[in-house]
């Protein structure tokens, strides 16, 4: 299947629909596709469940769209930060759900989604508060919980250069969370930095390959 | 870890301010290490591993081999560490994405990660991450997955709250972390190592063994040289 280059983040998040679960890309805001997140908050959709690192960061990205009453559920592992004022204002008013997911189960609950495992045992947050309500298991003298994948309808994504196929590299760590999710929704569009032709990324750099992506668009730098 | 020495009272010396107890870290961390360093005051460690100390630093958002904080000509917003401060890459850096930067930690290939703590208890529980207050906001960040994850975990606090309550207890109050999981406790006033059931105090800073064991509410027992159990 060929994948959209869209020539808009307009067009990149068109059908995007009201109740979906949005993986969304950065740790803090690097790897952040401020611009998809901005072209969500034009498109209107709403009832959403974010799942992401942290839960926005002063006023732009994914604070802007919290900022919107529009995300119904935050499933992250650090919402609370210094600037994180956008949230907290949220959270203290009952305006916004929290799930709570140690950084680690989270990445890995959206491997599981894209790896096909149906759960799996962790031995982070065993006999913790996180654990309360989970199946746990004695495992060679070890405590685990069970966790179950997180699956996205929709995956937001920043890349380094993408080529028209799909492929992506990313750049530094704003890797962060990306080619994770990229495996974990399904419809998955990336804001990089550039498109390039086929044939312009070495193979052996690839990190996301094009069989996860569907959307790609180049984001607007500043005048 | 080994504890092959015997008691050090420095009393002359002590309570140690924050750049001391990280070099008391930093002394600690074998060459060679892998070795993560929590947000906030383990990131001082850093500033004391001496030249050629072999060690590479992971930090959980994707790098291996992470350089110091990045002067202001340097500031990349894609280079940032774990406290999402712009830092800078070593030579022989790697990057990868967070699912493998979490099975690194959880697989164990991790020698040592440095943690900040509310509370350890005598068995080596840890509690660093929520309050617990019911107008707190949680947040666990990667707290969880380093407490159980890394080979060696080491603890950097004031050995007291505020309100002159030990930090060093016997079960914690604070919501735990991880169950089991500490090695090592680096205070202002002493250091402890955890293991086996007992809390052993390695050395002292400006108090004697009595005096400590005496402000603590646990069994304590001083390091002997080895051989001599």
């Amino acid at each position: 299947m060929t994948i959209q280059v869209c020539a808009h983040t307009d067009e990149a998040v068109a059908g995007i629909e009201d109740g979906s679960t949005v993986l969304i890309g950065g740790f803090g805001m690097a790897g952040m596709p401020v611009q998809l997140i901005d072209a969500l908050i034009r498109q209107g959709a709403t009832d959403l469940t974010v799942v992401s690192n942290n839960a926005g960061n002063g006023d732009t990205g994914l604070a802007a769209l919290l900022a919107t009453g529009r995300v119904r559920k935050v499933i992250c592992s650090f919402p609370r930060q210094a600037d994180s004022w956008v949230f907290d204002e949220l959270y203290r008013a009952g305006k916004i759900e929290l799930e709570v997911v140690p950084q680690g189960n989270l990445a890995e609950r959206m491997r599981a989604a894209g790896a096909g495992i149906g759960a799996f045992f962790t031995p982070t947050g065993a006999n913790t508060l996180l654990a309360e309500g989970k199946e746990s298991r004695e495992i060679d003298g070890r405590t685990y919980v069970l966790e179950y994948p997180i699956k996205g309808d929709v995956a937001l994504i920043g890349a380094h250069r993408a080529d028209r196929m799909g492929n992506l590299v990313y750049r530094k760590t704003a890797r962060n969370f990306g080619p994770v999710m990229a495996t974990a929704a399904t419809m998955v569009v990336a804001q990089v930095r550039e498109i390039v032709d086929v044939g312009e990324i070495d193979p052996e750099t690839v990190v996301t390959p094009s069989i996860y992506v569907d959307r790609v668009v180049q984001e607007v730098t500043a005048a | 870890m080994s504890t092959s020495n015997s008691l050090v009272e420095n009393t002359g010396r002590g309570p140690l301010s924050k750049h001391e107890m990280a070099a008391v870290i930093a002394r600690d961390i074998p060459f060679g290490s892998f070795v993560n360093l929590g947000i906030g005051q383990p990131t001082l460690v850093a500033d004391h591993l001496p030249a050629g100390s072999g060690v590479v630093l992971h930090t959980e958002n994707g790098m291996l081999n992470m350089g110091p904080a990045a002067e202001e000509t340097q500031v990349d917003p894609e280079l940032i560490n774990a406290g999402k401060i712009p830092v800078t890459e070593l030579p022989g850096a790697a990057y990868f994405h967070h699912a493998d930067s979490f099975a690194m930690m959880r697989g164990g290939h991790l020698d040592i990660c440095v943690l900040g703590a509310f509370q350890v208890s005598a068995a080596g529980d840890l509690a660093n991450w929520h309050t617990g207050a019911p107008d707190a906001i949680p947040a666990v960040g990667g707290a969880m997955d380093l407490a159980i994850g890394a080979k060696n975990v080491f603890v950097m606090m004031t050995l007291f709250a505020k309100n002159g309550s030990p930090k060093l207890v016997a079960e914690c109050t604070y919501p735990l972390t991880g169950l089991g999981c500490v090695d090592r406790v680096y205070t202002d006033l002493a250091t402890f190592s955890i293991g086996q059931g007992r809390v052993t105090v390695l050395e002292t800073f400006g108090i004697t063994y009595e005096d400590l064991a005496s402000r603590l509410d646990i069994p304590l027992q001083p390091a002997e040289p080895a051989g001599s159990l």
